[in-house]
């Protein structure tokens, strides 16, 4: 009788541990498939952004299920080396990101937050492209022309370069309506 | 023309008698023989405010139509051309209705200092942009009207109005914060003693900030460099303080550095990030991707990312901690345990046990809508 019972019970606990190793195997199958990518990029610089082109990158990314990457730009001056760290702009990038992180969660939609540093915006956007890659890039016009953010060319220059499609919001009433830090 | 004197009273929440504060002060300064005049008052229909306020003249509110309503707004123009010496404007973090001057309160309230006016403003610390994540997880409340934290940076004084939570509640009883049809809800959501409690804690941390970054400020004199640059170059490093945040690579992680960072901000320390790898397989695809990602962050922060592969997490981080001398670890919350894993301590405990004494282990919760989000 007591036979009858270890056999069971062995029959039982090796049955168990099969299930064991196979599920983990299929979980890690699972976690090798290939993930498409499925991003939207929101580059930003200084101390506010737009909240409509915010707004706007969001509605994109729940259409399409995807995730936004709100990437703050940093310039790092010449006398520094490029990867040093920048505390103060860190302290501005982090809250930014911290609101437009609440924003998205607000309305369900991942994000993957990004800081990048280059010796001018453009240069740090570039460097981005270099290694990150997207479905498409969001990015206002109201930010053209001031120090803080791109200028004509810099869009001229992400038309040519970004391997994505590039929105570009138009000027609009409510663009006094931002996000700051 | 001098920028006028700007003081600011900041509490916890709603009735802690900011405004009460304000009109007091507005009238032992209008006794003592100032030109005192109030710009904008909102007494919530409470009679120890609208009684605090009787004697001070009131500079007419603006009536505009928003959404075929009228709302009353401060009238900046009507308040500039008085030109008091001391202005009281209540609620530096209202937003005022569309087509006026500025978005925001606080903005119309530059205005007013730049015209050499003094002002005394009022504002809950959950309006503060910086704390409205936190203040909303520890309450399950989240407010829409924010104000940047440069604000609270640019008052030459901030007062903060402390009560405790429990004195706070018997006032709500009381009928003194809001009338009686609404005490119960109140009592029931926001204002629960614990939700006051870390509220409190919030808004005495934060004047403890205000404070510290202004005296060091005052040593430093005529130094380049901004208040933060300063602030971050003097503070005195928390004795033997160490931060110790542990990573996944994986998007979610980022809040955790950021929360971390903050912490070692405000003690001052230095700040380690840990990933405890699996053993065996390389670091590629989005793993390397993510990877990257906080070794950049790392890198920007001024922090170190350390990547130690062991199959036992709380082995490897109790050796780092050791090693590192570390004093603080923050983890993420856990995803909910499945099968046998309910059966195992969570992790938090296990690293009380295998850390050193003195160790602190914060969770830092998972980003999520609570209750009374909208």
């Amino acid at each position: 009788m007591i036979e009858h019972f270890l056999v069971g019970f062995a029959l039982l606990l090796g049955l168990f541990g099969g299930y064991l190793i196979a599920s983990s195997r299929w979980r890690g199958k699972r976690s090798e498939r290939p993930r498409p990518v499925h991003q939207i990029l929101l580059p930003f610089t200084g101390t506010e952004i737009s909240r409509r082109a915010v707004d706007a990158a969001l509605r994109l990314a729940r259409a399409e299920d995807a995730t936004l990457m709100p990437a703050y730009l940093a310039a790092v001056p010449k006398q520094l080396p490029l990867d040093c760290a920048i505390p103060k702009e860190a302290a501005q990038a982090m809250s930014m990101l911290e609101a437009i992180e609440q924003r998205a969660t607000g309305q369900g939609v991942p994000v993957d937050a990004r800081v990048e540093r280059g010796r001018s915006y453009r240069h740090a956007l570039s460097r981005l492209l270099e290694h990150e890659a997207f479905d498409r890039v969001v990015v206002s016009a109201t930010s053209t022309g001031d120090d803080a953010g791109f200028s004509g060319d810099d869009l001229v220059w992400l038309l040519n370069k970004a391997p994505a499609e590039v929105l570009i919001l138009r000027p609009g009433p409510e663009d006094h309506r931002v996000l700051t830090a | 023309m001098d920028r006028g004197h700007y003081k600011i009273f900041l509490g916890m929440a709603a009735g802690v008698g900011k405004t009460y504060r304000m009109l007091q002060e507005g009238q032992a300064e209008a006794v003592s023989g100032r030109d005192v005049a109030i710009g904008y008052l909102e007494p919530h229909k409470r009679e120890e405010t609208s009684a605090q306020a009787r004697g001070l003249e009131v500079v007419r509110r603006r009536p505009v139509i928003y959404r075929d309503v009228e709302v009353e707004e401060m009238d900046l123009p009507a308040l500039l051309a008085r030109a008091p010496e001391l202005a009281l404007i209540d609620e530096l973090a209202h937003t005022n209705a569309p087509g006026l001057e500025h978005e925001k309160r606080y903005e119309d309230i530059a205005d007013v200092l730049a015209a050499g006016i003094d002002v005394f403003s009022t504002v809950n610390v959950q309006h503060l942009e910086s704390l409205n994540d936190q203040v909303a997880e520890l309450t399950g409340v989240r407010v829409r009207e924010t104000v940047p934290d440069s604000v609270l940076g640019t008052a030459d004084e901030v007062v903060l109005i402390d009560l405790t939570p429990e004195a706070l509640v018997t006032r709500l009883r009381a009928g003194k914060i809001y009338p009686g049809e609404n005490i119960d809800a109140a009592l029931n959501n926001f204002f629960r003693i614990e939700n006051l409690a870390a509220l409190r804690e919030v808004s005495l941390r934060q004047v403890a900030e205000e404070v510290e970054a202004k005296r060091l400020t005052l040593e430093a004199g005529e130094q380049l460099g901004t208040r933060e640059e300063r602030v971050a170059a003097e503070a005195p490093k928390a004795v033997g303080e160490r931060l110790l945040a542990l990573v996944r690579p994986q998007p979610s992680a980022q809040r955790l550095v950021r929360r971390a960072w903050r912490s070692a901000q405000r003690l001052g320390t230095d700040l380690d990030l840990l990933w405890v790898k699996p053993p065996g397989g390389p670091i590629e695809g989005e793993v390397e991707r993510q990877v990257t990602a906080l070794r950049q962050l790392a890198s920007v922060l001024g922090a170190t990312l350390l990547i130690e592969e062991h199959d036992d997490v709380v082995a490897a981080v109790a050796r780092v901690v050791r090693e590192r001398g570390s004093t603080y670890i923050m983890v993420g919350e856990s995803l909910p345990r499945r099968g046998l894993g309910r059966l195992r301590e969570p992790l938090p405990q296990r690293l009380m046990k295998a850390t050193p004494p003195g160790v602190d282990v914060r969770i830092v919760a998972h980003r999520g809508l609570k209750e009374g989000d909208a």
